[in-house]
């Protein structure tokens, strides 16, 4: 007997085994920023579509060395293929950066809450982004680009280390161009070749609002980061329902059952790694978490 | 640059709550400036005799540092740029660069300094808002300065 578990999105005669990873060949590795890649990964055995929801990751395995969660980046409308935008920090994703086009990697997933579509629907979408945080949004921004009529105003708003670090750099340009689409980037820091905004992504909150009665906003990036974008907006008038965090802890099961990413009475795997923020916001709270 | 009257300062959200006295006193100092991309508007050391409302545009707050020049955060439409103008010495302490054509409303900080002097209650509120202001910029400055987005390996 197995368990279910994560999204309802995956057929559970896809992956019987959540703790069996299947594998995947790299179709392409592509540099995005001097630390940040991406990988377009696709199952070697044919069958059902996998699919997955805006926010949702999965556990790459990197034979022999070991797993980690990755959030998806990829377009939630193509079967089959996914996208994990991935920044080098250990042992891991500096295995997973080596690889080519033809390797072979461990795939389990997808799993978690994902960012919720069916609320957003009819309503201003504000996404603010910071860093690598910008993956896990990336998926959204395909879904409203795919399903315009649902949705009405889309904003990202989009912050980096410094014009070097900014992630999807063409695709927010790509995207503004769009109706419907605003998009703004700023970074920390720059010198005087940088004629773009420069101050923390959450000074953009201001004056970005227009209806905050029907507007959601989802937020991901470093958690000081999503600590301030909150203040921000509800400054600008949303309340705590309005507000969703993707959060990110050592995730080592995906399943809710080895307790690494327990944060409060949560599961970051299981009941994340999107939250409302009204369900968090006591746990956020917690200096020792 | 140019300059022309600026009759509708009290819509800035900056004057909200002030009353009609004290947005004429204002509004006395007032005037239009235009600024094109890459003009200078202060410079670091400069005697800051003004206070300016963004409308539209972009402008950087820039360090002079040697051989280069650090933009310290960019301000746009519906900020405030300057309170030296307000505080001894009276003395930019960072250049200022257009960097997208602006447009902007000016304030004589001279004039304005000695209508506070005059009227403390003048004084005082705007005192307060360019206080919220200040404080506003430096928890953002102390957000820039954690480096949250450092790869920390």
């Amino acid at each position: 007997m197995f368990m279910k578990i994560g999204s309802d999105l995956r057929p559970s005669s896809i992956q019987p085994d959540p703790m069996c990873p299947d594998v995947h060949h790299v179709m392409s590795i592509s540099q995005e920023t001097s630390d940040i890649y991406t990988l377009k990964l696709q199952p070697t055995e044919r069958r059902e579509a996998v699919r997955f929801a805006p926010g949702q990751f999965n556990m790459l395995y990197a034979f022999g060395v070991g797993e980690c969660a990755i959030s998806i980046s990829g377009d939630p409308t193509v079967n089959n293929v996914t996208e994990h935008t991935i920044r080098r920090v250990g042992l891991v994703t500096g295995t997973l950066g080596s690889v080519r086009a033809g390797d072979s990697i461990g795939v389990r997933g997808p799993f978690g809450t994902p960012w919720p579509m069916d609320q957003a629907r009819g309503r201003d979408v504000l996404l603010i982004a910071g860093g690598i945080g910008m993956a896990p949004l990336r998926p959204v921004i395909m879904d409203v680009l795919a399903n315009r009529e649902n949705y009405k105003e889309l904003t990202i708003l989009s912050g980096s280390r410094d014009p070097e670090g900014i992630l999807f750099a063409d695709e927010l340009l790509t995207w503004k161009k769009q109706p419907g689409v605003d998009s703004k980037v700023t970074v920390d820091h720059a010198d005087s070749r940088w004629n773009g905004n420069v101050g923390v992504v959450t000074t953009l909150v201001n004056r970005t609002v227009k209806d905050p009665k029907d507007t959601i906003a989802f937020v991901c990036g470093p958690e000081i980061m999503m600590r301030y974008a909150v203040t921000e907006l509800q400054k600008n008038g949303l309340g705590k329902d309005q507000i969703y965090l993707s959060l990110e802890r050592n995730m080592k099961c995906a399943i809710g059952l080895c307790g690494h990413c327990q944060f409060g009475s949560e599961f970051i795997c299981r009941d994340g790694p999107v939250f409302r923020y009204d369900r968090i916001e006591f746990w956020l709270n917690q200096r020792e978490l | 640059m140019t300059h022309s009257r600026y009759p509708e300062l009290s819509e800035h959200a900056f004057f909200a709550g002030l009353d009609n006295a004290a947005v004429a006193a204002i509004q006395s100092c007032a005037r239009d400036c235009h600024y094109a991309t890459g003009n200078w508007i202060a410079r670091q050391g400069a005697p800051a005799d003004d206070l300016y409302f963004i409308q539209d545009g972009r402008v950087a707050v820039v360090f002079p540092a040697p051989q280069r020049e650090l933009t310290i955060q960019t301000l746009s439409a519906g900020d405030i740029v300057g309170w030296s103008w307000l505080m001894p010495p009276h003395e930019w302490q960072f250049d200022i660069k257009a960097v997208k054509d602006c447009s902007m409303m000016g304030i004589d900080g001279r004039s304005l300094r000695a209508k506070c002097e005059q009227d403390h209650h003048l004084g005082y509120a705007l005192m307060k808002r360019l206080s919220r202001v200040m404080v506003d910029r430096l928890q953002a400055t102390r957000l820039q300065l954690m480096d949250v987005y450092e790869n920390r390996k």
